[in-house]
């Protein structure tokens, strides 16, 4: 569960605020008559509500679970941890021949079960056997044989009290019914991100997914934006076939180029490695690049550009100073899907990147090898998918608004 | 300061030819108002001006130097936009400083010079504004306070006021011409509003379709027009035009005769057509007047004056006519008068002016 559908529900709900971004300037007042909203409105809401719910399920999912320990995730779902929980516990009063005490001609074995064994809750019923494990409320004196009695209250301190030959051997057993309250742990994280011994801590792989993803990501956007700037605004021969040839690029498969490439890699040098890694997303990453960026560009008023060169600006500073801010949501709206899609990416780092010492392994392969060696432990995999999706919800939630927010109102009337 | 000279400027969109050979000579320190319909030219000449618009043919000079292969940059003209193309991301200060920045004027004297312009054009209280902050009015007068921080040799303006209402548009006008009397610069002025054009104009260029009817002083074109079209062009309603022929002694429309005062001069018989400007009638006859009589078919009151819209014989005619204060002495009219000497006369197929020796 989880792992996949999360990812792929962050980017289903980011390309929707990226497309709203670019596009929806062009074809803004989708209600009709003035005043009435037309029913597609209603089915965007709907959409838009159900694709919230189908991305906000599986993270809230994974980062309960993520937090929880295995015992409790095998018994209970992640909803469950989130009010108080039953559990059956089996306590033993403590070894009565060390810590029993006279009382009068009769002994008395008095502790507390949460005391000695650990953990929280309430006890609510209790038994001492397992045919009958809800034979007595909290507080209640059970009598057993003789004149063995045993009493145990809610806050899990019990009286064991009987003759000297009862009060002898092993303890008493206690089953006892406990409400806890929620309880989640930070175990799991320390485990995967802190523990250096840990082998298949998501640390390095987090850090090595940090050192693909950002020059992956500036490296394109700051190539298209020159590309796009060109495309849109200068005059050159041949741009019309450029821009044709970008927009043809968009449907090659990239499949199709991971042999030759890697060839390629091999032979001119570069090899497997992270230099190898990047140059690939930045040529994948390319055609999209360009023709968004080029297309957001051209919608900016001929005129500003026109302005700039009558008010003395060469190519460069127009680029620099009027398109790039001027660009801003149509960058912010590439660089987080390139940021996603790299983040997210394993094909081209299997291909480019990852080598056989291991040293190069980014979180996506990392969960990959995790579900294979540890497919029963669900914290662990809940943990490791968290830490694989927190950075593109942070990121994705930082940049939104800058999808939305229209730069150009005022600038022409 | 700086004249421009334009000769023989020709704009082709390929095969297309759109400007037909401009020949023009913008005095230092002159206003000139290129008007004309939409589609004309006017733009593109100005465009050609500015280096926004390769010149295909002809000569382009600024301060008599050839510009046709320098960059916009690099020919000193300032140019203020029809939808003012303020930098949207820059406040007032920073659109107004861009040029100068650009230019590596010293900071402390863009300052200055900032100042100086915003004093000039009441924007002090907004250079801290962002342009989608500003209303119409004041967004136009940051696009003028661009240009005229740069003290250019040449301002251009492309249709500045077009995008704002009547009554803005009326104040900017004047603002335009105050600014022009105090800073003294070149400047060459689009618009298809004959009003601004006779307003604003030291020299007006009248164009169509990509070539110059005719230049000259507002007063000029407006009583001396070369031909019908900047006849029917200038002047607010246009002159009226009506189909005629030339007889001995005047010329004749339908039924009637308009005597006229000049010399025929052996043209008798000549189809013309006849233009007569709608201020220039009255009811009442005078010396030398013809009688026009007309049908009647609405009255437009304007206040002190009223429009009488009509037939004679079959050309749809305008009048302009005073009230004194009440329009129902208008309705009955069926005839109006107009001096002989007042009466235009142009060749029926050419459109050309017909001289007549008075």
């Amino acid at each position: 569960m989880t792992d996949q559908n999360a990812d792929r529900g962050t980017i289903v709900a980011g390309s929707q605020q990226v497309f709203k971004g670019i596009f929806g300037r062009k074809n803004a007042a989708p209600t009709g008559i003035a005043g009435s909203k037309s029913s597609l409105s209603w089915l965007v809401h709907v959409s838009v509500l159900a694709l919230v719910l189908l991305w906000v399920f599986p993270t809230v999912g994974l980062f309960v679970s993520s937090f929880r320990t295995g015992d409790q995730i095998s018994t209970s779902g992640w909803w469950a941890s989130l009010g108080t929980s039953e559990q059956n516990v089996v306590f033993r009063v403590a070894d009565p021949d060390e810590n029993r005490v006279a009382d009068g001609d009769q002994f008395v074995v008095t502790g507390n079960f949460f005391d000695e064994k650990g953990g929280s809750g309430t006890i609510t019923v209790w038994g001492t056997s397992s045919r009958a494990i809800a034979a007595y409320q909290a507080g209640d004196l059970a009598e057993l044989k003789g004149t063995e009695t045993i009493t145990v209250d809610a806050s899990g301190a019990y009286t064991w009290r009987g003759a000297e030959d009862e009060i002898t051997g092993r303890g008493q057993r206690v089953f006892a019914t406990i409400t806890a309250p929620p309880e989640f742990t930070f175990e799991n994280y320390e485990n995967m991100l802190f523990d250096p011994s840990n082998s298949e801590g998501m640390a390095k792989a987090f850090f090595n997914t940090l050192t693909v993803t950002i020059p992956a990501t500036i490296i394109p956007i700051v190539i298209a934006a020159f590309a796009a700037y060109a495309l849109a605004w200068m005059d050159f021969p041949g741009r019309a076939l450029l821009i044709a040839a970008v927009v043809g690029f968009l449907v090659v498969p990239l499949q199709l180029a991971l042999i030759p490439l890697l060839k390629l890699h091999l032979g001119t040098g570069i090899g497997k490695g992270y230099l190898g890694v990047w140059l690939a997303h930045t040529g994948f990453g390319m055609p999209l690049a360009i023709y968004l960026l080029r297309n957001y560009m051209v919608g900016l008023p001929k005129d500003i550009i026109e302005n700039a060169k009558v008010d003395g600006a060469t190519d460069f500073q127009i680029f620099t100073k009027i398109i790039l801010p001027l660009s801003f949501p149509a960058l912010a709206a590439f660089s987080i899907f390139q940021f996603l899609w790299t983040w997210n990416d394993l094909l081209v780092a299997k291909v480019f990147l990852i080598d056989s010492t291991g040293q190069t392994t980014v979180m996506t392969n990392q969960i990959t090898e995790l579900l294979g060696t540890r497919g029963g432990n669900w914290e662990i995999l809940a943990t490791a998918a968290f830490v694989s999706i927190a950075v593109p919800l942070v990121v994705f939630f930082a940049m939104q608004r800058y999808l939305v927010r229209g730069l150009l109102a005022g600038s022409v009337k | 300061m700086a004249g421009v000279n334009l000769s023989g400027i020709i704009k082709r969109y390929g095969a297309v030819q759109v400007v037909h050979g401009i020949d023009l000579d913008v005095a230092e320190r002159e206003f000139v108002v290129l008007v004309g319909p939409s589609g004309c030219g006017k733009s593109t000449t100005l465009r050609m001006i500015a280096g926004l618009e390769e010149i295909s043919e002809g000569d382009l000079e600024i301060d008599g130097r050839r510009m046709n292969r320098v960059a916009p940059k690099d020919r000193d003209v300032a140019m203020v936009f029809q939808n003012y193309a303020l930098y949207p991301h820059l406040n007032v200060a920073d659109n107004m400083a861009f040029g100068l920045r650009i230019r590596k004027m010293p900071k402390d004297q863009i300052a200055t010079t900032i100042a100086e312009t915003a004093e000039i054009l009441g924007l002090t209280d907004y250079l801290a504004r962002r342009p989608a902050d500003l209303s119409g009015g004041q967004r136009q007068r940051v696009a003028m306070g661009r240009a005229i921080v740069r003290h250019p040799k040449v301002f251009l303006f492309d249709e500045p006021l077009s995008n704002l209402d009547a009554k803005l548009r009326t104040q900017m006008r004047a603002e335009i011409k105050r600014l022009h009397n105090r800073l003294g610069v070149t400047s060459v002025y689009v618009t298809h509003d004959q009003v601004e054009a006779m307003t604003l104009a030291d020299r007006i260029v009248v164009m169509n379709d990509g070539r110059i009817e005719q230049i000259g002083t507002p007063m000029e074109l407006f009583n001396n027009p070369v031909n019908t079209f900047v006849a029917g062009f200038l002047g607010s309603p246009p002159m009226n035009q009506m189909k005629a022929q030339l007889t001995e002694t005047g010329a004749r429309v339908g039924a009637s005769e308009i005597k006229l005062t000049g010399a025929i001069n052996g043209n008798a018989g000549r189809d013309v057509i006849v233009g007569i400007r709608p201020e220039h009638v009255t009811l009442y006859p005078g010396d030398q007047t013809a009688a026009l009589p007309i049908q009647l078919d609405l009255v437009e009151p304007l206040g002190s004056e009223a429009l009488l819209h009509g037939r004679f014989g079959e050309d749809p005619v305008v009048f302009k006519t005073e009230t004194n204060g009440d329009i129902a002495h208008l309705q009955g009219v069926n005839q109006v008068h107009v001096p002989a000497s007042l009466v235009k006369i142009f060749d029926a197929e050419t459109g050309r002016a017909l001289r007549l020796e008075h």
